[in-house]
């Protein structure tokens, strides 16, 4: 997914197979965890990655991190985000809800 | 939030559980050391699962669950559900023997993340030779298992002189065997390694071509298989970090228990490694001698204390130091600074034997092997 990919707003991105999400308390960080690796996410990167469950839609995803952050100005970089996620294989999307 | 560190110490992300040193392979290039005959008295379930526990309080979250072979502990499922229980994530790292259908599945319900599985060549013959035991269609099998469980699955392959030409057909085999990461390590010249040197050090020509293969089939295959190629630092001119620091990520657990920085560090003198029999993992990461002996750059001699690449590589591997020149508090000798550089460049010029199995025989990891070079060293 290059930077002139239009995102699929409609569709449901979730956290890949091969990657572990979660909080780390004594990083005081969420990770992802995978074989033999760990990335530790910044605050932002968290937050996105912590509504990629399968559940919601890219576009809910937005509306939902545009209340949390009280700010209309995030949509270009949580899109800028998730495409960078999808090219490291972090994320990968469906079309329908994930059971 | 609450930390159970203080927040100026780096944490031991990754805890290696080398949980015995049983194996049913005889690799002469293994990492254990030379004398793991003569260790017994492996740490009950109990106590590794206390080992665990503070190891998670004091933040580690990657668990390797390595040996010797981590299979001949009849505990290892119980292990793994402990581990999984406490969050970390967990990865077993195994020759394959052993993992069958239903050791598989028990794992998998215990909660394993991540399989790597060990082949020694891509050839049957090469793989049972160095392994000495029949076990090519072996892990063929396993490598299927895994990949039904629906596990990640990492192949490790150590090279050497001996397979390093076989690199594109490794490729092809973790390529059509299904992992998603492959491991190509270049055989690092302690333990076992060591004693085989002359007979397991690639060329320089060989290294060459060996990189240049893996440079094209990443171009070709792109992210279907991620391809980790660790080259021998002995053509290097700098030297590598020791395990990313002394006592900066990573923590070692003997399988009788002694908690070493690096899985090699038991080989040094003068370092009075802590067992986790006697002492809390937080005691040990934090105030033992051995964990601090060389954190920070005051231990640092000259070139490495005034050079302006030490924070880069911290001075390079502390057991290469000490097997290249005695002093375990020595620059690496693998950098080109180092008044000793010259010792690396003898080894790597020096001459080799053509056929270097046959004129001078591998010493094959067995525990009669390990006994007699034991009784080698403590004769008068």
């Amino acid at each position: 997914m290059d930077d002139s990919t239009p995102l699929p707003r409609a569709s449901y991105p979730r956290i890949a197979p091969l990657y572990r999400f979660q909080w780390e308390a004594a990083q005081n960080a969420y990770v992802l965890l995978f074989p033999e690796g760990m990335v530790q996410l910044n605050v932002a990167a968290g937050e996105i990655l912590r509504r990629c469950d399968g559940r919601c839609s890219a576009d809910e995803i937005i509306a939902d991190l545009r209340a949390a952050f009280q700010s209309d100005a995030i949509d270009a970089d949580v899109e800028a985000f998730l495409r960078s996620a999808t090219r490291d294989g972090w994320v990968e999307w469906r079309e329908a809800v994930t059971p | 939030m609450s930390s159970t560190v203080p927040t100026t110490a780096a944490l031991p992300l990754w805890l290696v559980a080398e949980l015995t040193y049983r194996c049913p392979l005889h690799c002469p290039f293994c990492s254990n050391p030379v004398d793991f005959a003569n260790i017994q008295s492996e740490l009950s379930t109990e106590e590794w699962c206390r080992a665990l526990a503070e190891a998670r309080a004091l933040g580690a979250v990657q668990l390797g669950l390595t040996g010797g072979e981590p299979l001949s502990r009849p505990d290892l499922e119980e292990l793994v559900g402990e581990a999984h229980r406490l969050g970390f994530y967990t990865n077993l790292i195994t020759s394959g023997v052993g993992l069958n259908e239903t050791r598989m599945r028990a794992l998998k319900d215990a909660g394993l993340d991540h399989v790597q599985l060990s082949f020694q060549d891509s050839t049957r013959e090469l793989n049972d030779f160095l392994s000495s035991t029949r076990t090519f269609s072996l892990k063929r099998r396993v490598a299927g298992l895994i990949k039904d469980h629906g596990f990640p699955m990492v192949m490790n392959c150590v090279i050497h002189r001996l397979n390093i030409d076989h690199v594109d057909r490794i490729i092809d085999l973790a390529l059509e065997i299904g992992a998603e990461y492959l491991e190509l390590a270049n055989t690092q010249f302690y333990g076992w390694a060591d004693l085989n040197r002359s007979q397991l050090l690639p060329t320089r020509e060989q290294l060459e071509r060996s990189e240049a293969v893996v440079a094209g089939y990443r171009q070709r295959i792109g992210n279907r298989l991620r391809i980790l190629y660790v080259i021998s630092d002995l053509y290097e001119t700098r030297p590598k970090r020791c395990m990313n620091g002394w006592g900066t990520t990573i923590m070692v657990i003997a399988p009788d228990g002694l908690a070493m920085p690096c899985h090699a560090a038991r080989m040094l003198p003068g370092i009075n490694l802590p067992s986790v029999r006697n002492a809390s993992l937080r005691e040990i990461w934090l105030d033992s001698p051995a964990f601090n002996r060389f954190r920070g750059d005051q231990w640092m001699p000259e070139p490495c204390r005034s050079c302006p690449e030490k924070t880069k590589d911290l001075g390079g591997c502390r057991c290469q130091a000490f097997l290249l020149t005695g002093d375990v508090g020595a620059t690496d000798p693998v950098c080109d600074k180092s008044p000793l550089h010259a010792r690396v460049l003898e080894i790597v010029n020096g001459p080799r034997p053509l056929r270097p199995d046959i004129e001078r025989p591998l010493v094959f990891r067995t525990p009669e092997n390990s006994k007699q070079l034991l009784a080698e060293t403590t004769e008068p």
